[in-house]
This record gives C-alpha cells, structure tokens and sequence, in this order.
C-alpha cells in the first residue's frame, strides 16, 4: 500500500484499456491557502489571517501526530505544475483518472470548515468549498462528483446547505466525518439527516474529524499509527450510536457509506449490537428491528484500505458476510495508503461481484446507473 | 450444546462487594472515618447497574443483594456445574472511580483483603487478581508486591478504560513489577470515566457504553503493541476480560497493515502485531459476540490463525449465555481441552504453586 519508493513508469497513453472502475474516495486539495478567497466574503478573509481556524483541536493539520509523509499523500503525486499533490485537475487525470479509468470518481474534500469552533466561519467555509468543487473539478471533468460539505456541528446551517445543493447534478453525497463533538447519532445532528434523506443525497461518513474528544476512550495516544488504527474504532462507535438512537428508524430512506474505515469489523460489531440489543431492549424501545437489520439495509462501505488478510479465503468470507452489494471501490488518491485497483481483488470473485465491487454499487447508490 | 470436562479455570468470575461497608474492617482508623464521617456511598461503577439485564442472568439473580455477593450461589451456580478446578476472581467494585490516589489505594487495599478473607480462603478452587490503584503507578507497584506474597493472587487487574493508554511508558513499572513476579495483566471492560467511553464522544445509553467496550479494547492493543511493552517485557502476558475477541482478525488485518507501512515510527516493534498478539495476548472466551450458527464461529476461529488465544470463562454473574451453553457449540473436543485447561495453565504460572505463602 505504501507506494513512495516504487518506481512508477510514466503513462503511456491516457486512452485505457481497463475496466472501468468508480473511486469513491479521491481528495481534491488547494493549490494555494488563498484558492477559496474568491468563494469567501472578505470579512472571512480577515478573520482567517488575524485569528485562524479556531479548531476542536490544537494543531488541526497534524503536527501532534505527524504524518508518514508530506501532507499524507504519495511522494510521486505532487503536479508538476507546484502546489500539493491532489490540487492539480490535469495531473490528477493524467496520473490516476485516465490510466485507471475511473468512470466515477467522488471527491472527498478534507481540512475544510467542520471542526471549527466559530460556526458561521464553519458554514462559510463549507459553501464555499462546495462552489469550488464545481468551479475548479466537476465542472471541469464530468467523472468527477462533489460531496456537500456542511458544518458539522451546526445542524440547522448544514441542513440549509443541503436544501441549497439539493437536485444539483455535481454532487452526489453530503459529506460528514467520524469524529464530531457528539457521537453522530445524537440529536443535534438530525437536521443533517433529515435533509438528506429530503434531498436523496446519501450520507457519507469519512474516517478522521475533529470534535475536541480523545482518540481513544482512555485519553490521547502517542503516535500516528494510533490514530490511524484508531479511526476504525472511532467509526464502530459512531455506527453504533447512529443505530441505537434511531437514525434510521426515524429517516427509513437515509443511506449512508462509511468511507476510509475499513469494513472488516462491521460483521462483529453487529453482532455485539444484535447480542445486546436482545438482553437491553428496554432501554432502547424505539428500535423496532434488530441492529444488524439496519446496518445491513442503510449502510454501504468504500473499500480502501482494503483488509488484507494472509488468506484469500479470510477476505471473501468477511466480504460474503457484509455482501457484495454494499462494497465501493476507492483508492483515496493522493493519499499515501492509496489502493491500487489492479491489485486488490482476489482471484477467484464471479464477473458480477467483480463488476458490482468496482463500478455498478456506486453507480447504483449515487444514482448514476 | 458443548459440554464442559472436568478439571478447567473459570478466568472471569465477579464476586461483588455488598455494599461500601463491608470494606470497613479493612480500612485503617483514617479512611474508616473518612467514610462514615463524609457520609460515602456505595462505589457502584455505572458500568454494571445492578439491576441492568446484563449485570446478571435472570436464573442467577438473587432475590435480594447484589447478584455474585453470595459465595454459596457461586458455588451452585458457576463453580461446580463448571467442574472447574480453578475459578479466577476479578472485583469490578469501583474503588478506581474516585479521583483521590490515597483514597484510590486505601480502597483497593482493603478490597483484596476483602477478596482474601472473603472468598479464597472460604473455598480452596478461589484464585483472585490484585486491584491497583492504577492513577498512582508507585502505589500500584507496593499493592502488586504486597499481595503477591499470598500466591492465590494470579493475576494484576486493569480497566480497559481510564486516564491513559495503557501502553504508554508511564505505566511501564506495574508492568515490570508483574512480569517479575509471574503475574499476567488483566485487562477488563470497564471505565473510570475520567474520559468519555467512546473515542467520539459521551453516548446516551447504557448498550452504547457496553458496546463500546470492544472498540475500547481494540485501542489498547494498539497502544500496548505500539508503545513496546512487549519489546520490553517479552514474557509478559496480558488477558483481555469480557473483551469479545470476534473483532481480533479484521482488527490485526488493519493494524498489520499500517504498521507495514509506517513502522520507522515506532522502530522497537520488532515482531509483527499478529505475532506479539500470539505469544502475549490471551482472551476470555464470554462474550462471544457471533451469531449462534457453528458454522460461522468456526470460521472465526480459523480466521484467529490460533487456538492458543482463548481462555474459558463464564463471566458470572453476567448475563452472556443461557443455560448450560458455557462452551458455543459446534467446537471441537481439542478446542474444548485448551480452552478450559491448557490455555488457562500456559497463561498463569500461579496456579501451578501450592495455595499459600
């Protein structure tokens, strides 16, 4: 997975062969710090330069746990052109959408307004992130979708974002991340869901976040491989609490995708819910069916980064068990734990898996069939 | 149903403290003042209400007092339909809740005394763990090698949620201190709540806090392994108790494959996080979070790559399993063996040593 040191040869053409593919997790960067000004009122502009971002936590780009490399992403991804790698639309095509030939491709932007505390800010810089995903990549290339992102933690700000995207072709998803203030079940959230499931936008739930709480329920651990590990734990409780108090009990049309988390523990902690649930009804009464029924019937998962046991029987097993109905391909381009498409499958999975695991279940979700 | 054989440890037994005033005759003149003087209440750990579902079978609750209070119910209920030779007791009353390390030390004092006194030495299959006071790593150090001596101790008992990863090196001498005198750590679920149960935040419910134990546990992992405590300390053994151990294979895919790719951080993990689980890392059997059918338990265990992991418990008085149904069914008589006697035995040399100091 980890690709800095390989030697990759340059593509020989942009015309590919391949099967077409949908990633479902592609992080479109800035070029520059000041690329969102003409999408900002200048008030933001002065804010951001005297005061900064204000975030749920100290030093939000990362520096208490460093990355493995410069801005988390491949070494052999910055644009010839300058700026960090991601920001370039012509180098993205040349070095991933063309020789991959990604046919969808949903953008996840990062380092946006949610986790900040100022929440009118949060919601500025959320609108104007979303003009820019148009203006400088959807617009541009009609592969790509945008995701509305919203701040987070103002549900009534977010769910006016929602209704202002809502029928607008570029995008195709509203965009949350894991770790808020609250578990993402609690109730200041609902406004988001309910606009969602309003809009027929699916949810997408990405791994990291920024909501003040430590990365672990014992306090914060010392290195990036925790946090890295840890966004998987962060997102089993952030399903759970989606679950227990509700959600979709409440919005029965909402879908949601848990992205860049893994799904290898999905099966277990639905049964963990299921087997508690039997004993602590009572305390739950709202629920009218089983955990894992709405596990099953709400949520969907991208696959990067892909589990990756020593058995190919492990994996298949783990994948019959979520279904092959609910896997989205990604790649997480330009990140540095970037899968790669042609090496990720196993041998042995039906055309139909194969197909529906790298196309036809986002085409299918984001209704784009 | 799989039946139990003969001659197995029970690893997670709950003996339940009555009530605060039952530690009294174990306290010092000072503490035992502080109690009554400042009107203290009984140290019930949110995490078991004690007329929570599953703080106690339905067929096991007592009519009155706090289920696993009675030594005789024990006995009826647990230790002798479980024909084991062994039972290991672990006190989940929640002297780790309070802020004060002095207070935090009195109290796990008299707690193991208590357990001394009230348990193991009234029935001789009774082995118990050593509640520390784990806000005071000096103290915790003075409590292990105080009760160590008695060598019905076996174990060292954590929670797997409180102020610190137990990785970090802040901890390192308990560590030590129990690798030295062979004693593993236990780890149980369980919280001081000095942070919130989620690494996302306070839920609203009792479920979701007892969900989140597994995720809890999984953290731990990550920091013990990462941190190099078993770099350190290679014959050290840790027990998850009522971890679930359903999440361990897709967990060590993840971790695996992260520390492929960023190990130059953290450069002392100089064997594979599968292969330090392996050696290092033992589970209680109950929960088994899995669905009922053998089939699919099975692949879990294959999934495992291990059948050295699993250590057999009922987790009494807890409500993790109906009937005679101990043991999940469908797994074989070889399985059956090492889960209830040479897994238990591999993990605590103790048990191996005559019963007194």
């Amino acid at each position: 997975m980890n690709v800095q040191f390989r030697d990759r040869p340059e593509p020989a053409s942009s015309v590919s062969v391949k099967t077409a593919i949908a990633d479902c997790d592609i992080h479109p960067a800035r070029a520059t710090a000041t690329e969102l000004y003409p999408y900002l009122a200048k008030r933001w502009h002065e804010h951001l330069e005297t005061y900064g971002k204000h975030a749920y936590q100290g030093m939000m780009e990362g520096p208490p746990f460093p990355k493995a490399q410069p801005n988390a992403s491949r070494r052999d991804a910055y644009p010839p052109e300058g700026g960090p790698q991601g920001s370039s639309l012509s180098f993205m095509q040349k070095q991933h959408l063309d020789p991959n030939n990604v046919a969808l491709g949903v953008l996840n932007p990062l380092n946006t307004g949610q986790g900040i505390r100022n929440h009118d800010l949060a919601a500025a810089i959320c609108s104007a992130i979303n003009d820019w995903q148009i203006d400088k990549w959807t617009a541009k290339d009609s592969r790509l979708k945008a995701s509305v992102v919203v701040s987070n933690e103002d549900g009534v700000a977010a769910a006016a974002e929602i209704r202002k995207r809502a029928g607008d072709a570029n995008f195709v998803q509203v965009l949350l991340l894991s770790r808020n203030v609250e578990p993402l079940g609690q109730r200041r959230y609902w406004p988001i869901y309910q606009a969602a499931e309003e809009a027929g936008l699916p949810v997408g739930i990405h791994a990291f976040g920024y909501g003040g709480n430590p990365i672990t329920a014992s306090g914060w651990p010392s290195y990036y491989i925790e946090e890295m590990v840890g966004h998987s734990q962060c997102q089993q409780t952030a399903l759970a609490s989606l679950v227990l108090e509700g959600v979709f009990e409440r919005y029965p049309k909402l879908k949601m995708v848990m992205i860049e988390a893994g799904f290898g523990w999905a099966p277990s902690l639905a049964w963990r819910l299921d087997k508690n649930f039997e004993r602590l009804h009572s305390e739950v009464p709202y629920l009218k069916r089983k955990p894992s029924e709405y596990i099953s019937d709400h949520i969907w998962w991208t696959t990067q980064p892909m589990e990756d046991p020593d058995s190919r029987d492990h994996l298949l097993e783990l994948i019959e068990w979520i279904g092959w109905d609910k896997l989205l391909f990604a790649t997480d381009y330009p990140h540095w734990d970037y899968d790669d498409p042609s090496r990720v499958m196993p041998a042995g999975v039906s055309d139909a898996n194969r197909e529906a695991f790298y196309l036809g279940n986002a085409k299918k979700l984001y209704g784009l069939a | 149903m799989t039946s139990p054989i003969a001659g197995g440890v029970d690893c997670d037994l709950h003996p339940a403290v009555p009530h605060l005033t039952s530690l009294l005759p174990y306290l010092n003149d000072y503490w035992r003042d502080q109690v009554t003087t400042r009107g203290m209440i009984d140290l019930i750990s949110q995490s078991y209400p004690v007329n929570s579902p599953i703080s106690a079978r339905p067929d096991w609750r007592p009519a009155q007092r706090k289920p696993g209070s009675n030594l005789e119910d024990m006995k009826r209920q647990a230790l002798d339909p479980h024909r084991v030779s062994y039972g290991i007791c672990n006190p989940l009353y929640g002297v780790q809740m309070v802020f004060s390390e002095d207070m935090a030390d009195a109290f796990c004092r008299a707690l193991n005394d208590w357990l001394k006194k009230e348990w193991l030495d009234k029935d001789a299959r009774l082995r118990g763990s050593i509640v520390i006071p784990v806000q005071s790593v000096e103290k915790s150090v003075a409590e292990i090698e105080r009760c160590a001596q008695d060598k019905r101790f076996v174990q060292v008992l954590m929670l797997v949620m409180g102020d610190m990863p137990l990785g970090k090196r802040h901890y390192w001498p308990i560590y030590a201190a129990a690798e030295r005198l062979g004693l593993p750590i236990g780890i149980h679920a369980g919280s001081n709540y000095h942070n919130p149960p989620t690494s996302v935040g306070w839920g609203s419910y009792h479920i979701e806090d007892y969900v989140a134990q597994a995720q809890a546990f999984q953290t731990q992992l990550t920091s013990l392994i990462v941190e190099g405590v078993f770099a350190r300390h290679p014959s050290l053994k840790m027990v998850m108790l009522e971890s679930g151990f359903t999440w361990l294979p897709a967990y060590l895919w993840r971790l695996h494959k992260f520390w492929r790719g960023v190990r130059m951080e953290t450069p002392w993990v100089d064997r594979a996080p599968l292969e330090i689980v392996r050696s290092n890392i033992r589970f209680s059997l109950q929960p088994v979070d899995a669905p009922p059918d053998p089939a699919t338990l099975n692949r879990l265990f294959d999934h495992m790559q291990s059948d050295q992991l699993l250590l057999f418990s009922t987790d009494y008085p807890h409500w993790q399993f109906d009937g005679d149904n101990a043991l999940p069914e469908g797994i074989s008589p070889d399985l059956v063996r090492k889960i209830m006697i040479d897994n238990p035995h591999a993990t605590y040399p103790r048990l191996k040593l005559a019963a007194m100091a």
